[in-house]
């Protein structure tokens, strides 16, 4: 096959074809997405974000996955991207933000009562759109048998006063803002507890995103 | 609103809810979604280059002290952007059933044995021309509760990364020819013209004679348009 050829996905020039479809992750997939010490075989993300040199308050955050008839989920996977506590994403051009090795990005699976948790720091305020800076936020998205495409959500906190002006919260119906904001509620080893569960479906659906 | 990545694209993507598919029906958002503006949230996101993968993480046939029963098959392929831009350097991470259809993951209880030569993980990394290539085993089909005498047709597990958070994509690759696809209501949850992209094309120029068989299978991740997002234009 010549460098040129784009191979067989049927496309006569650059932007005929569509993109690939979404498919579940299915029941199965902490053998490759989060394998722990179960098979041999090593996470490459985890659900500990926090680097020696990462910038910001150390925070666990934690919640469930719940689906529609109010059951926990027992086999979903979170993933989690975010900036760091002074607003910097990582990435990008593939470079971490100056003087650290914080990632920014991390992935946990839910136990059997549908928990899962995350260790990281909260992160500062990023760019938005318009000129508008956006209050510190957290991006989530969700995957599980029975979930066919990614749920895309966010993790805002309680008691941000840049939560009343943030330019993303102010698209979701005032009545529904309370699924994003993740509740203070004590400590988990001296770090501060933040709540946030995620509700599939339902009465108090949490909130999903169409990017 | 501003818009990097096109969200026509989008439409390719199966539903939330797919009935026939019954987990979908209480794990999906009966809630409309929030269109969301693409700002530096979703335009970045996270990089898991060479340093992190380890050159036999890609050949599942290598990874303990015996070779795993069944096909030996080669899947290789190219990860590009609509626009038919290569994606380099980016972490692909897939995972399979062994030969007989049985994952070792706990929860499979199908009654087919497990092999102490399979895991059914794998991962590398793309190169300068969006390039990957894995060497593994035919997975076996498998039966799920899903309806009566439900089968899932061959596949292995995909997870991309991309150039951003909104070009993150898990999927399932099919085999050419699987009589059990066009039952699949996973697979059928996507939109008929769309669903043949899901199966690998069987090619012979990959494959290795006397050793194994090779598929190819190209992904095609959400592409930013060319005219700079930081123009705004209302949809």
């Amino acid at each position: 096959m010549s460098e040129t050829d784009i191979g067989d996905t049927g496309m006569t020039h650059a932007g005929q074809a569509g993109i690939t479809p979404s498919q579940t992750v299915g029941p199965y997939f902490n053998i490759g997405l989060t394998p722990g010490d179960r098979y041999g075989f090593t996470a490459l993300v985890g659900d500990d974000l926090v680097t020696e040199d990462t910038v910001g308050d150390v925070i666990r955050i934690e919640g469930r996955v719940i689906d529609g008839d109010g059951v926990p989920v027992p086999d979903a996977m979170v993933e989690i991207w975010q900036a760091d506590g002074s607003g910097r994403y990582s990435g990008g051009a593939g470079v971490p933000p100056p003087n650290t090795t914080f990632k920014g990005f991390g992935r946990a699976e839910c136990d059997l009562d549908g928990r899962y948790g995350f260790r990281t720091v909260k992160p500062g305020r990023v760019p938005g759109p318009e000129g508008k800076e956006q209050a510190p936020h957290v991006n989530v998205g969700v995957f599980a048998r029975g979930i066919l495409r990614r749920m895309f959500t966010r993790i805002y906190f309680a008691g941000e006063s840049a939560n009343n002006d943030d330019p993303i919260l102010a698209l979701v119906p005032a009545e529904r803002r309370g699924t994003l904001i993740a509740q203070h509620d004590g400590t988990v080893d001296g770090m501060p507890r933040y709540v946030f569960d995620v509700r599939l479906q339902g009465e108090d659906e949490t909130v999903f995103f169409e990017a | 609103m501003t818009t990097a990545y096109p969200r026509d694209s989008l439409k390719a993507h199966p539903p939330y809810l797919a009935p026939a598919y019954v987990s979908t029906r209480t794990r999906s958002p009966k809630r409309p979604l929030v269109i969301l503006p693409h700002t530096l949230s979703e335009l970045s996101g996270p990089v898991y280059g060479h340093d992190s993968v380890l050159e036999n993480d890609s050949d599942l046939t290598k990874q303990h002290v015996g070779e795993p029963l069944g096909e030996r098959i080669i899947v290789s392929g190219r990860v590009m952007d609509e626009d038919g831009r290569p994606i380099s350097d980016t972490l692909i991470e897939i995972w399979q059933a062994n030969a007989a259809g049985r994952y070792i993951h706990v929860v499979d209880q199908h009654p087919a044995p497990l092999d102490p030569n399979f895991t059914g993980a794998g991962r590398c990394v793309t190169d300068a021309e969006g390039r990957y290539k894995f060497t593994t085993i035919r997975p076996g089909a498998y039966p799920w509760l899903n309806h009566p005498n439900a089968w899932r047709p061959n596949h292995i597990h995909f997870s991309l990364f991309g150039p951003s958070f909104l070009t993150r994509l898990v999927t399932q690759m099919y085999f050419p020819g699987d009589p059990l696809i066009p039952l699949d209501p996973i697979a059928c949850a996507v939109p008929e013209k769309d669903r043949e992209r899901l199966i690998a094309k069987f090619d012979l120029e990959t494959t290795v004679p006397e050793w194994a068989l090779g598929y190819r299978f190209d992904f095609v991740l959400r592409g930013r348009e060319h005219t700079p997002f930081e123009e705004p234009h209302d949809e």
